[in-house]
């Protein structure tokens, strides 16, 4: 039996959740946070989730095989780290670019953000694979 | 059966035979250029910072194995095809025998020894997985893994051979090795090494007493037994004894052990031969008798002995490959390769009968044949032995007498005598099965008409390629009436009485081996099942399924070799002294305490798992409050996904029940070995913290940080940019554990299903 209070407040937090663990991942750069945190904090509102609602429910919401997720998020760690190589430097060389938005705000973006999010991936879709696999066994 | 289909498969199959075919006259191109100029060297980097090139270096040595590999490859090939009607995976076939046919031309133009191992591993790789290729039936599993793991390990000892070769002259080039050579014959360490090459040589190369796995590759299908089995992979070990011979050659140990060691294979094996009624084991054990004498002459110092040596291997080559195709078109067109079941085909199968009796006269040694001129040279060499020349000579004429005997019966019994009724409908082959051993034993004819020719231009190269002399090296017809060629005639007239009385011998030696008290084809059990033996012991004994006995192995590993580095090797011990702590952290103590106290008394487990949950946050806030925010966040969060985790486990599982009386003496060892780790953990970091870490990274982290790396989080800048190769080991290792745990529960599953 599904407990009708942890459906309802299930759906309310589990956004929030989400949210909370893509603000982690960004900020992770400056201040505590980062890929690994970000997937953590991900991978327990999927696991309330799938506790109120089953495991079918979770992979109705999330229309991938989480194990996509673990081959997505080595791809682009991978990716970011031949980038390095490819233009001539070791493997895995943080490069950076600055993108200039309106007059004066500034966003340096880099490889190392697209290797973190290669993290956050590859730990949510490992998290997600067991806790799926858990539940329907 | 899709006719058209059927045949164009088997034209693209036959197609890839242009391989072979252009190696084979680019090697010829190259016969000249050689010969004038020296070897034709090319190379290219390929691990440069373990010194290891693909250098290649093409002499004489290697051009005669060239062109021997890639004419029967080219041979094989068209044969296969046709031989291969009705197996299953033929693509794969052609892709192993054709990466098999390179690896062989790799194995004998490489310079570099490391570049010379891997395609040494590699022509055992192939060896075994066509060994294995019908690989449903379990003789040829069990005989693909002995071949393997035989030669395997040979390859390994010829690892241990050229790095110690490297290490003492510091070239891993086989050219550069050669300005050693008199050196490395009194170094301290030539034993060691001449041990090695000579367990790799002998291995690969079939000689006693790792014979037995040769006749067992007789499993394969019989153009890879032609190909592999005696033509090109077991002929890779006189390959390596011929190269290392003017390094390592020459000295006693070296003549003694190759000779007598030949000399015991080539007699041994061509008895055995006689005691044979399979097609293919007969020819399998006259190819053990080839390699031994082959590794007899290579023995000698002399050029006799050794253009013996190189002259016997192109001609067993010819004619050997051609029998072994002859025995596969008998089986293919026939259905039985056994002696007693066959006779007469001389008339059904006109072409196959003269190309075998071709290469058998060759193999018997008759004049104007091949095998004479090979045969005529071999006891010049055994003539000229510096050492016990007695002992060649005896065991050349016994052998070559045998393996005459052993040509008679494979012509008169196969294609001679009484037709079977059984082949009444049985029809020659077709031509792209015989062409290989019409044309090979034709070769047998012409080379035995020119042997001058054969001599100039593919023996006399070879030789000089690993042996300096100012001897003139020949290969004549006739030589006068001298001691070769009485030897000759004594060999050809104790073959015919060995013939004679083959039927007599066979009934004798047949049930031999069985008898003998002990074959090293025993000892390779012995030792398969006690390795598998040990294995189960293991198993039983560290990894027996029980997650208990799994930690405390790991823990108590852990416990006395970290325990026993620090005490051993190093004399950094802990401050014991209380700092001053305030009211706060006084509580957080008492909080992780009393949370330990209800892990271990507590009887629910649910009850454990939350309390453990308290013990892990606990440690987060003190992070926290030291000033450590990220770690202390994934600590909290790596808690709370355990609590969680854990919990879904333990909902589903069946009530886990707590050994009720659990042995007093078991739980006191719990205890111990629990206490003695959290002691040597806790002491392990105070004795860290007691010497003063040095700041250098520190300064440089924060140096560069923002500056360098854009960031502001010291930490985070550390795991996804300096340190970053960390961390993709890391996320490897987390995807390949989930994959795994996954592959697991869904086991355990189906296990319930």
């Amino acid at each position: 039996m599904r407990s009708l209070i942890l459906r309802a407040s299930t759906r309310l937090l589990v956004s929030l959740i989400l949210v909370f663990s893509v603000y982690l991942l960004i900020r992770g750069h400056h201040a505590p946070g980062g890929g690994f945190s970000g997937a953590l904090v991900a991978g327990t509102a999927f696991a309330l989730y799938a506790i109120a609602e089953g495991a079918a429910s979770v992979r109705r919401a999330l229309r991938l095989d989480p194990r996509s997720l673990i081959v997505t998020g080595m791809l682009l760690a991978l990716a970011s780290g031949l980038t390095g190589l490819v233009s001539g430097r070791p493997f895995l060389t943080g490069l950076w670019w600055t993108l200039t938005l309106g007059q004066d705000y500034k966003i340096a973006l880099g490889t190392p953000l697209f290797f973190d999010i290669g993290v956050y991936l590859i730990v949510l879709g490992t998290i997600l694979t067991l806790i799926l696999a858990l539940e329907e066994s | 059966m899709h006719k058209t289909g059927n045949h164009l498969s088997d034209w693209i199959a036959r197609s890839t035979a242009l391989l072979p075919l252009f190696i084979f006259t680019y090697a010829a191109t190259l016969v000249m250029p050689v010969m004038s100029d020296g070897p034709v060297r090319l190379g290219l980097p390929w691990v440069p910072g373990l010194d290891i090139s693909l250098t290649f270096s093409i002499d004489g040595l290697s051009l005669l194995f060239m062109l021997i590999i890639s004419a029967v490859g080219f041979f094989v090939t068209l044969y296969s095809v046709n031989y291969l009607h009705g197996y299953h995976h033929t693509g794969r076939f052609f892709l192993f025998l054709h990466a098999f046919m390179l690896s062989m031309l790799g194995l004998v133009t490489a310079d570099n020894m490391m570049a010379l191992f891997v395609f040494w591993e590699l022509t055992t790789i192939f060896s075994y997985l066509l060994i294995g290729f019908e690989h449903e039936a379990e003789t040829s599993r069990h005989s693909a893994r002995q071949a393997l793991l035989v030669t395997g390990a040979g390859g390994l000892a010829l690892l241990a051979a050229f790095l110690l070769l490297q290490i003492i002259t510091g070239t891993a080039d086989i050219s550069g090795l050669t300005g050693w050579d008199g050196q490395l014959r009194s170094h301290p360490l030539y034993e060691a090494i001449f041990v090695l090459i000579a367990i790799g040589a002998f291995t690969k190369s079939a000689q006693f007493p790792f014979h037995f796995w040769l006749p067992h590759a007789m499993a394969a299908p019989t153009p890879i037994s032609a190909f592999l089995h005696s033509a090109t992979m077991v002929k890779g070990g006189i390959y390596l004894l011929a190269r290392f011979h003017p390094i390592l050659g020459g000295t006693p140990a070296w003549t003694a052990t190759l000779m007598i060691t030949g000399a015991l294979t080539a007699v041994g094996a061509a008895v055995l031969a006689m005691g044979q009624s399979d097609l293919k084991k007969i020819l399998a054990y006259t190819t053990l008798t080839a390699l031994g004498i082959m590794t007899m002459f290579l023995g000698g110092a002399s050029t006799p002995s050794l253009t013996a040596a190189m002259t016997f291997l192109l001609v067993h080559s010819l004619y050997k490959s051609g029998l072994f195709l002859m025995a596969g078109i008998v089986d293919h067109q026939t259905g039985t390769r056994q002696l007693e079941n066959l006779g007469g085909l001389c008339t059904r199968m006109p072409f196959t009968a003269c190309s075998s009796v071709a290469a058998c006269l060759s193999m018997a040694g008759f004049p104007l044949f091949f095998g004479f001129i090979g045969k005529e040279i071999m006891y010049k060499g055994a003539l000229a032995e510096t050492m016990c020349p007695q002992l060649a000579v005896s065991a050349a004429v016994l052998a070559n007498a045998l393996m005459t005997a052993v040509a008679g019966i494979l012509v008169v019994r196969v294609f001679w005598g009484r037709p079977r009724p059984e082949h009444a409908a049985v029809k020659e082959a077709s031509v792209f099965m015989w062409c290989g051993p019409v044309v090979l034993g034709g070769i047998g004819i012409v080379f035995g008409i020119i042997p001058e020719w054969v001599g100039h231009w593919l023996v006399a190269p070879a030789v000089r390629a690993f042996h300096v002399s100012s001897e003139h090296i020949k290969l004549e017809l006739f030589h006068g009436i001298n001691m070769p060629l009485l030897l000759s005639l004594l060999t050809i007239t104790m073959g015919a009485c060995f013939f004679l009385f083959h039927r007599s011998l066979y009934r004798l030696l047949k049930g031999t081996v069985k008898h003998l008290p002990i074959t090293s084809g025993r000892v390779y059990n012995g030792i398969i099942v006690g390795v598998a033996r040990l294995g189960y012991l293991q198993i039983r004994l560290l990894q027996n399924g029980s997650l208990h006995r799994y930690l405390f192995i790991v823990l108590a590993t852990f416990l006395t070799v970290v325990g026993y580095t620090w005490l051993r090797w190093t004399d950094v011990f802990p401050a014991w002294e209380l700092p001053a702590l305030s009211i706060r952290e006084w509580l957080l103590i008492a909080l992780i305490t009393a949370s330990v106290i209800t892990v271990l008394a507590t009887r629910t487990l649910l009850l454990a798992i939350c309390a453990l949950g308290v013990i892990g946050t606990g440690l987060a806030i003190v992070f926290l409050s030291y000033g450590a925010p990220d770690v202390a966040l994934t600590q909290l969060l790596v808690e709370t996904l355990t609590v969680v985790i854990v919990s879904v486990i333990l909902l589903r599982l069946p009530a886990l029940k707590r050994s009720e009386h659990p042995k007093r003496i078991k739980r006191l060892m719990d205890a111990i070995l629990a206490g003695g780790v959290g002691v040597l953990v806790t002491s392990l970091l105070l004795a860290v913290l007691a010497v003063n870490p040095s700041h250098s990274l520190t300064a440089f982290f924060e140096q560069n940080s923002y500056l360098a790396a854009h960031g502001k989080n010291i930490v985070n800048v550390i795991l996804v940019d300096f340190r970053s190769l960390d961390t993709m080991g890391e996320i490897i290792v987390v995807a390949t554990a989930g994959l795994a745990g996954f592959a697991l529960i869904k086991q355990q599953r189906r296990k319930h299903k």
